[in-house]
């Protein structure tokens, strides 16, 4: 463990501009951590999240009530027109200053709802618009026939959506649910600019404070969403492996 | 009106001057028949006749708009219909099988009966199976739709309609979608059926095998049964001339 701290420190002094601080300062690498910690605490909440709202959405949108499907509609335009950036900007920036403040200590006020809060919200809800149109038309895929001859068994309206409808639009919905997850893992480096501080924050911060780490602190962020979106998209993978139905849609 | 009135003496399809438009186009102008226990019918006439709605009508899958139809007393033309009840009566199958494709053979044929009936998942298993065997799929159970033949799929959506122990089977053109070699298997399925009592009404341009089992023959055209009578007349000696018309291009 010495002998590779010294290793970076010596290369460091060598090469200047090769200096991987965050691999012998441990306060650095201390840093570099959190920031990861942070990254993947961010992508899973909003994952879940994202694909909650997704599935409501869904639901919603097949809903008899007109502006009940109105609602969602705008929701989706709203957040599939409008970067994500501004999106973070404008929930932290704008709608943070709306909301309620409690002093967890007597003294200083806190809003209720913390950058890390807004970026979890934003990010959400923007890869949630996605996943509502994904799952639609998963959902409109399933063949009114299929739907009809559970009919035609006996089966109500629930168990026909349950047990029919559900299982096949989610088989439908897999690859391009794989697609966007992939997308909001990626979108959640811009909670940098609410200084969420995940691990793009901490690296930039790195090499502020270091200008010679800058390059190995660039090597390292592509190393770590090469891995981070890696892993993901081979857990995905091995889900749609596993919920491929023999002899049934693209072989 | 009360069902507790019919008696299995009485016919246990009963239609009466049905009515049927889809928008201003009237499919059914005015068509009655009469089915007894234990009989087995075929409709047959050129495509767009309303061979189709006529029985979809039956099982409630279609409203219609005047006249009555009854099954083992149980009037469909009714807004309370206990639909659930109606199709504890009738089952149905469709051209295309439409089986559930993210269920194996055996699990179609189980679904309904653990769903609709209730019944225990051991029991619904041991009836499911002896049905597949019935059906001649033996060693088949296991597979996925996908995996089977036309042939197949549809002797599994057979057996899938009779898990629910239905008095009256519908048949809407069930060889239509299959290859010469598998239409005979799925006939011998169905020919099986008829000779162990079960009331059939079928749909079909199988006019050898019209002539072979059924015990009358309908001839609709244009939303109306032009002429009727048991095959043996009915292939014969057809009086209207567009039934001739009919036959001598089938036959
Ligand atoms: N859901 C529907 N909406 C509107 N029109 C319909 C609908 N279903 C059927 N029709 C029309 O009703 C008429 C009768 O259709 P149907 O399917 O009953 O005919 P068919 O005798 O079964 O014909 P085929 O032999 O081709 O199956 C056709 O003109 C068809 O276009
Ligand atoms: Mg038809």
């Amino acid at each position: 463990m010495e002998a590779f701290q010294e290793f970076f420190r010596e290369l460091a002094q060598t090469y200047p501009k090769w200096n991987f601080i965050y691999l012998y300062d441990p306060a650095q690498t201390e840093r570099v951590l959190t920031g990861l910690w942070t990254t993947i605490k961010l992508s899973v909440v909003c994952v879940a999240l994202s694909v909650v709202i997704g599935i409501i959405g869904a639901w919603l949108q097949g809903s008899p009530i007109k502006w009940l499907r109105l609602l969602v509609q705008g929701y989706i335009q709203f957040f599939r027109n409008t970067p994500p950036l501004v999106q973070l900007l404008f929930f932290y920036f704008a709608l943070g200053q709306f909301t309620p403040t409690y002093a967890p200590d007597g003294w200083v006020e806190v809003p209720i709802i913390s950058n890390v809060g807004w970026a979890i919200l934003s990010l959400s809800f923007f890869a949630g618009a996605f996943n509502v149109e994904i799952f639609r038309s998963g959902i409109e895929a399933v063949p009114d026939s299929t739907k009809e001859a559970a009919d035609a068994l006996g089966m109500n309206r629930l168990q026909i959506y349950r047990y029919v409808v559900l299982p096949l639009a989610f088989r439908v919905s897999l690859p391009s649910l794989n697609n966007n997850l992939v997308n909001l893992v990626k979108t959640t480096t811009q909670a940098i600019v609410i200084a969420v501080p995940e691990l793009l924050y901490q690296l930039v911060s790195i090499y502020n404070d270091y200008s010679t780490a800058q390059n190995a602190c660039m090597v390292l962020m592509f190393l770590v969403y090469i891995v981070l979106v890696g892993i993901l998209v081979m857990g995905m993978n091995k889900w749609e492996r596993n919920m491929r139905i023999p002899g049934y849609g693209q072989n | 009106m009360s069902d507790t009135a019919w008696t299995p003496d009485q016919p246990i399809v009963s239609i009466k001057d049905v009515h049927k438009s889809f928008g201003d186009l009237e499919v059914l102008k005015g068509v009655s028949l009469d089915v007894k226990k234990g009989e087995v019918i075929c409709i047959i006439g050129p495509s767009g006749s309303g061979k189709s709605t006529l029985i979809r009508c039956v099982n409630a899958l279609n409203d219609i708009q005047s006249g009555s139809i009854k099954v083992e007393g149980l009037e469909v033309n009714t807004p309370n219909l206990n639909k659930l009840e109606l199709r504890k009566k009738v089952g149905m199958v469709f051209q295309q099988y439409n089986l559930f494709p993210h269920k194996t053979a055996l699990e179609n044929v189980m679904m309904a009966p653990m769903l609709v009936l209730k019944q225990p998942q051991e029991e619904v298993e041991k009836k499911a199976r002896a049905l597949v065997k019935k059906v001649r799929l033996e060693g088949k159970e296991n597979n996925y739709p996908g995996e089977l033949s036309g042939g197949q799929q549809q002797r599994v959506a057979i057996a899938r309609s009779l898990a629910m122990n239905p008095d009256v089977m519908l048949f809407d053109e069930v060889t239509a979608a299959l290859d010469p070699e598998t239409v005979k298997e799925v006939l011998t399925t169905i020919k099986d059926l008829a000779a162990d009592g079960m009331t059939c009404i079928l749909v079909t341009h199988e006019m050898g095998f019209a002539r072979e089992i059924a015990d009358h023959i309908y001839f609709t055209d244009r939303g109306v049964i032009v002429e009727h009578g048991p095959p043996s007349t009915f292939f014969k000696s057809a009086k209207d001339p567009r039934t001739r018309e009919f036959l001598s291009q089938i036959l």
